[in-house]
């Protein structure tokens, strides 16, 4: 044995092999991407989820955004080459008023929808209308994060204002929600749902084809606004759901990358394949998974039986261990660890669940159920996606966790579809969720904690009228201090004092692409990406 | 003294002939190999919690990826699960969807195969055009199916792939029942008032027992194969449960060069079990057939 090996654990070993792989590749990135960009050529890339529905206004999954974003413009949105810097797509320019009270976007003039119609700011009202106050039976999943917007605007066809109720801090970069597709007005005042199955925007790519299972097809849409661009010729998403055979497409070339990122085992794989041909974005993930509660399900409508759960889950320990088998790792609360709005470790450890001795929670926890009135070998199921990386593995080290405490967890994973549908429609016991959003923005990331008849994306079904306030204290709080306290005691609450959910690990970012994919720029989420109107092709 | 005498005459010709069973291992030491196995197997999983040495769903980071010792025979997987454990459970997995399907399946198969022979007519041809449509596409693609419509789980895993195979059974059975249904026992015993299901479950359903076993035994390789694979595609029983199908998936395609026994004990295990029930099924068939019959 050499003296080096004494005392240096095996996987730190590999980590710090592969920290090495990726600082030598990160460099050769660098080299590849200071040339002109080229025209022509067709980006092929994986999803490894079908999209739920084509509907941004309310969809929560890159399922959705990966294939469909390519076809659709924002009002604004955020740059993916100076991340998380906010441009005007559709507005050319925008001033705020002193109070912070009204924004005004002055709109480009000439943007054309794909069937050749001429797009004006009655469309982008028509959209936000339908993001902030939908009607009817449309969902719009994130139309709580826009409660400060009193009206929107369009008083001329180029200028589109927005009067809030009460100024808010990041409200622009909210606007640029890569979810926030621009609609037709026509066509959702004809049928507020026709978004949901079909395309038609002014993005940069046409819609050509939907296989479902199969792939999805977009072409160069030559009246795109931008003169010059997109580069590419066209897209062509493949929906693979088996990472083995994912791991294959790219290796093979058949698709060049995956935008939602891969686990550092994976990662050699295509690194031991690939070698110089490939590059390699590593960036902090803003993602998580987290556990949702039925809170209108006994026994998950106790506090006690809440609590236990959440108590019995060893964070630090699976922090380590899954860290090796899947793209997770920091262990955080409900803003990103790293993050300026982060609960410090000191204060997170207080949290149920966020303590380092695990035997002493799990004698809470033990104590809590019996108080409860759950008997030893309690039976529920623990709902799950059916994507590999990292639901399964999260799934699975839930389930055993929970077998400590002496409750019986049966595990069931479901395609995407079903999954959505039982969530929203409260058909499960507990869920393993996640909470991933385009930017470190505390209105964003605590929108999921708000109650059920605020937000739409709380699928544990509760009402806490004092969480909702505490989200609108931070909200109008400019000061970031101020702002972050508020936002802890929001934390503790949903997570520790009620355990109206809970998070388990927070995810890290590790895209591996063929080097002749240019103008990519690995940010710290996947929503934001693809960004197809910059990415060119080299030859 | 006669009686004696007639004993003395009798006793050695009945030791020459020998119990069936007997006859058949005598014969047939492949499917006699095939039934052992399929005992092993059996015990196995009937006493799996006692014989298996951890328990196979719980987790050991401690011990992740651990390659076979005296420890652990047949090393750990990504969660540190000995892979011995989550073997012998699986056979419990195996067999209870394994036997339940085929079981079912067959059965199922068997009596369509029959009642659409009996009856004949519009009944058989409208019975024979539906599963020619079912023959049209492999085993497997109708298994999907059902399960894309049905859900995973247990339960509904055993419902697709028994499914699955009622068509394969009919076809087989009915050619037997054709047969059975044009003997003058069958015209004899309508003539004297009998009910067609009285007919079909008294006079002829114990006539086609032979290519029901022998499909019986051909299905249950296949259902062991068919749910390791739905497992393998993702569409089976859900980690952690232990099955040897899902232990051919995810981590242990992910790590298959870093630790290639998790994907080698549960492929042993399926390879011997379909080996073994189909020896069997061969030997059965040889044995039960009549043309064959020396």
């Amino acid at each position: 044995m050499h003296s080096s090996d004494v005392g240096v654990p095996r996987a730190r070993r590999l980590a710090l092999a592969l920290v090495a792989v990726l600082v030598v590749l990160a460099l050769t990135q660098v080299e590849g991407t200071a040339q002109a960009p080229r025209h022509g050529g067709t980006l092929v890339y994986i999803s490894t989820a079908q999209p739920p529905s084509l509907d941004g206004h309310r969809e929560t999954t890159f399922a959705m955004l990966h294939p469909v974003k390519p076809h659709y413009s924002y009002l604004v949105k955020f740059d993916t080459q100076n991340y998380p810097k906010v441009v005007g797509d559709l507005a050319e320019s925008w001033t705020a008023s002193k109070d912070g009270l009204v924004y005004t976007f002055k709109i480009r003039s000439g943007v054309k929808f794909h069937d050749g119609s001429t797009l004006t700011s009655k469309d982008i009202k028509a959209t936000f209308d339908r993001i902030i106050l939908p009607k009817g039976d449309v969902v719009s999943a994130r139309q709580a994060m826009y409660q400060s917007v009193k009206t929107v605007e369009a008083p001329n066809p180029q200028t589109v204002v927005f009067r809030l109720k009460y100024a808010t801090p990041g409200f622009v970069e909210k606007l640029a929600s890569p979810f926030n597709f621009v609609y037709k007005a026509e066509i959702l005042e004809r049928d507020p749902h026709w978004y949901e199955r079909n395309v038609m925007g002014t993005g940069p790519f046409r819609f050509v084809e939907y296989v479902r299972g199969s792939h999805w097809v977009g072409r160069r849409f030559e009246d795109y606004w931008e003169r010059g661009k997109p580069y590419l010729d066209g897209y062509r998403v493949l929906f693979i759901a088996s990472r083995s055979s994912m791991l294959a497409a790219i290796k093979s070339g058949q698709a060049l990358t995956e935008f939602r990122g891969v686990s550092p085992a994976e990662l050699a794989d295509i690194v031991r394949a690939l070698g110089e041909k490939v590059a390699v974005g590593t960036a902090a993930w803003q993602c998580n998974n987290t556990v949702a509660i039925n809170t209108k399900k006994k026994p998950f409508d106790d506090v006690r039986v809440r609590r236990a759960l959440t108590l019995a889950v060893d964070r630090w320990g699976g922090s380590q261990a899954l860290s090796e088998i899947a793209f997770v790792k920091p262990v955080g609360a409900m803003m990103r660890p790293g993050g300026q709005y982060a609960m410090p470790e000191a204060e997170l450890t207080k949290l149920a669940g966020y303590g380092r001795d695990i035997a002493q929670s799990r004698q809470q926890a033990r104590a809590l159920l019996r108080e409860a009135g759950v008997p030893e070998n309690f039976s529920f199921t623990l709902k799950n996606r059916d994507i590999s990386m990292p639901y399964e593995a999260v799934g699975v080290y839930l389930v055993d966790q929970w077998r400590q405490i002496g409750l019986n967890v049966r595990h069931e994973q479901v395609e995407a579809g079903r999954y959505f549908a039982d969530q929203r429609a409260g058909n499960y016991d507990l869920v393993v969720d996640f909470a991933c959003d385009f930017i470190d923005d505390p209105d964003v990331q605590l929108l999921k904690f708000l109650s059920a008849d605020v937000s739409p994306v709380n699928y544990g079904g509760y009402v806490d009228r004092q969480l909702d306030a505490l989200y609108v204290r931070q909200s109008r709080t400019a000061d970031k201090a101020q702002r972050a306290r508020f936002v802890h005691e929001f934390e503790r609450r949903a997570l520790s004092e009620q355990a109206y959910g809970f998070y388990v690990l927070w995810w890290q970012r590790i895209i591996p692409y063929w080097k002749t994919l240019r103008g990519y720029n690995t940010t710290t989420n996947h929503y934001v990406e693809p960004d197809l109107a910059v990415y060119w092709l080299a030859e | 003294m006669v009686e004696h005498a007639l004993v003395e005459r009798v006793a050695p010709a009945a030791r020459r002939r020998s119990h069936p069973v007997a006859r058949f291992f005598r014969r047939h030491p492949l499917g006699a190999a095939g039934l052992f196995l399929i005992f092993v197997l059996l015990g196995l999983a009937l006493l799996a919690p006692w014989i298996a040495p951890y328990d196979p769903v719980a987790n050991d980071f401690g011990a992740m990826f651990r390659p076979p010792s005296f420890r652990h025979w047949s090393g750990t997987d990504a969660y540190g699960r000995d892979v011995l454990s989550r073997v012998i459970f699986g056979a419990r997995t195996a067999l209870v969807i394994g036997f339940g399907a085929s079981l079912i399946g067959a059965t199922l198969g068997a009596v369509v195969g029959v009642v659409s022979a009996y009856f004949g007519g519009k009944t058989d041809l409208l019975v024979q055009r539906l599963v020619d449509v079912m023959l049209s596409f492999p085993i497997i693609i109708v298994a999907l199916a059902i399960v894309s419509i049905i859900g995973t789980g247990t339960d509904k895993l055993i419902v697709a792939i028994a499914l699955s195979f009622v068509p394969r059974v009919e076809r087989v059975v009915r050619g037997s029942a054709l047969g059975v249904r044009a003997m003058t026992y069958i015209e004899a015993a309508q003539v004297i008032g009998a009910g067609s299901w009285r007919i079909i479950f008294r006079h002829m359903a114990p006539n086609v027992v032979a290519p029901y076993l022998v499909m019986l035994t051909a299905s249950l390789g296949q259902a062991i194969l068919l749910e390791a694979s739905l497992s393998f595609l993702g569409l089976g029983v859900s980690e952690p449960t232990a099955a040897w199908g899902l232990m051919l998936r995810g981590a242990a395609v992910d790590f298959a060069t870093r630790a290639p026994w998790m994907a080698i004990f549960p492929g042993l295990a399926i390879t011997l079990t379909v080996l073994a029930v189909n020896v069997l099924g061969d030997s059965l068939r040889d044995a039960l057939d009549p043309r064959l019959r020396t």
